[in-house]
């Protein structure tokens, strides 16, 4: 059995032991040391969610009675586990539910479901946030704090827990977890659980932009931007998975924005190279994106993706109607301006946004198209 | 062992040596510019000398305080006059001496035309815990 199989069956055993009566944060450290003990001897019997569900009653039984409120748990650890029925999809579904609670911050509840759900240990967890161990198991323990109490209802809303996915893909790796392969990895789980055409759009965006990840940086570690992407590189598998996914998802005519996210990156997926590029088509995605969320990122890539299909004096006309604070507006009017045949005032823009950039990568690639349209112009 | 701070400055440190902004490098100059830092942390880590490092955003905001149920008061960015910092790079080494020439190999990193930047860094020891043995 692999760690990902392994850490799969993990919702499933917490949902057992907290209908069996186990408190969430109790129920949660004991199946915390029994992943733990299960990867630490690697001698896994058969069946391994009959072993972790064990293994991990019995460390909750003997946290129970080692714990202050010794009285009142032994009647629950006297007793025996009620028959019940065997863990099913909804106790899964409650468990992503109760860890992107809207009670907890975005931190906690990306922090929460990767310990209790993904079952990562807090200190890969704090080594994949760039924090001390300690610092995010408070976090973690804090989070359970919060929770305690909340009972779940039916009303609850998957697209708190899709927001949380999501936040867990857009960071990326660092560490020896990789953030995104776990997000993708809760999703896949999640849209297993749950028929939600959302769902699939989530897996679906997050596959067809891994695909691509090869391909996204060069050498040095530069930041490699889609046209120049080298899409021998893309995964094409993962491509037609995303596609397939997608596929069905938007046959059931409930469209939302990831689907709609999805279906933009699905048609930079399915071009050869960067001309062949479906820009009319992404324009009118963009159009349903923009009526779906207030985003003013969404507008953002319109601009870019109108500057394709119609031309940079569109693309430029569409930025003019957006705020020029929003991040990477001026690289965008760089990008457009140089399309429009203005390399001295995009060399200055392209200069603009990287002072501008919120991370080093894109902050290098700014600066490095800002010196190759200077070189051109200086050293013809 | 003793930690040590490289402080590098967008502005505020000695008069630089050369001040041609980096968006009028060649880009392949740039690339070896990032490659020869990459390469020097990668170095250290190796051997056991690096603590950290991070690059800041330029923008930047004075807050303070102004009495209870105020909200904070803010001044800036500046645009020319102030010292800015872009970044550092923490260092855990032998010796005073040691800092130094690490200082002036990192100083040393290429600019354009490929020759060394010799870009000041400001080196800053950190104040560490009492000792215990004190007589």
């Amino acid at each position: 059995m692999t760690d990902a199989q392994l850490r799969g069956l993990i919702p499933v055993v917490l949902a057992v032991l907290v209908r069996r009566g186990a408190d969430f944060a109790a129920a949660e450290d004991a199946v915390q040391d029994a992943l733990v003990e299960a990867l630490r001897t690697g001698a896994l019997p058969a069946d391994a969610k009959g072993w972790l569900i064990t293994v991990a009653w019995r460390r909750f039984l003997d946290a129970a009675r080692a714990g202050a409120a010794r009285r009142r748990r032994e009647d629950v650890a006297d007793s025996d586990p009620p028959p019940g029925p065997v863990p099913s999809a909804d106790d899964t579904l409650g468990l992503y539910f109760l860890c992107a609670h809207p009670s907890l911050t975005p931190a906690s509840a990306v922090a929460l479901t990767l310990r209790a759900v993904g079952g990562l240990t807090t200190r890969q967890i704090a080594a994949a946030y760039l924090v001390p161990e300690s610092t995010m198991a408070q976090r973690i323990s804090r989070a359970k704090k919060t929770i305690a109490g909340v009972r779940l209802d039916k009303a609850a809303d998957v697209s708190t827990v899709l927001r949380v996915l999501y936040l867990v893909f857009n960071e990326g790796y660092s560490g020896d977890v990789d953030l995104a392969v776990e997000a993708i990895r809760l999703a896949r789980q999640l849209a297993a659980v749950v028929d939600h055409p959302e769902v699939a759009g989530l897996l679906a965006l997050m596959l067809l932009h891994h695909a691509r990840r090869p391909a996204r940086t060069g050498k040095g570690g530069g930041l490699v931007p889609l046209a120049d992407q080298d899409r021998d590189r893309w995964d094409t598998a993962m491509i037609a998975e995303g596609v397939r996914i997608l596929q069905t998802a938007l046959s059931r005519d409930r469209l939302g924005e990831f689907q709609a996210q999805a279906a933009v990156a699905a048609l930079h997926a399915d071009a050869r190279t960067a001309a062949e590029t479906d820009w009319v088509q992404i324009v009118e995605w963009y159009d349903e994106l923009a009526r779906l969320t207030d985003s003013p990122i969404v507008g953002l890539n319109r601009a870019v993706a109108v500057g394709e299909a119609d031309g940079p004096q569109a693309g430029l006309a569409a930025l003019a109607a957006l705020d020029p604070a929003l991040p990477r507006y001026r690289a965008v009017e760089a990008h457009l301006r140089e399309r429009a045949g203005d390399p001295v005032a995009a060399a200055r823009l392209y200069a603009e946004a990287a002072r501008a950039a919120s991370n080093t990568a894109e902050r290098d690639h700014l600066n490095r198209q800002a010196a190759r349209l200077n070189t051109a112009r200086d050293r013809p | 062992m003793a930690k040590y701070l490289l402080l590098k400055h967008y502005r505020g440190g000695p008069t630089p040596l050369t001040d041609l902004p980096m968006d009028k490098w060649a880009p392949e100059e740039i690339t070896a510019h990032i490659q020869y830092m990459n390469d020097f942390a990668a170095r250290l880590q190796e051997n056991g000398e690096f603590v950290d490092a991070q690059a800041l955003a330029p923008g930047g905001t004075f807050v303070r305080y102004d009495g209870e149920g105020r909200p904070p008061v803010t001044d800036g960015p500046f645009a020319e006059t102030k010292d800015l910092i872009a970044g550092w790079m923490a260092i855990d080494v032998d010796s005073y001496e040691r800092a130094l020439e690490l200082a002036a190999e990192l100083s040393a990193a290429p600019g354009a035309g490929g020759e060394p930047l010799h870009e000041w860094l400001e080196l800053r020891p950190f104040l560490t815990e009492p000792p215990t043995v004190t007589e």
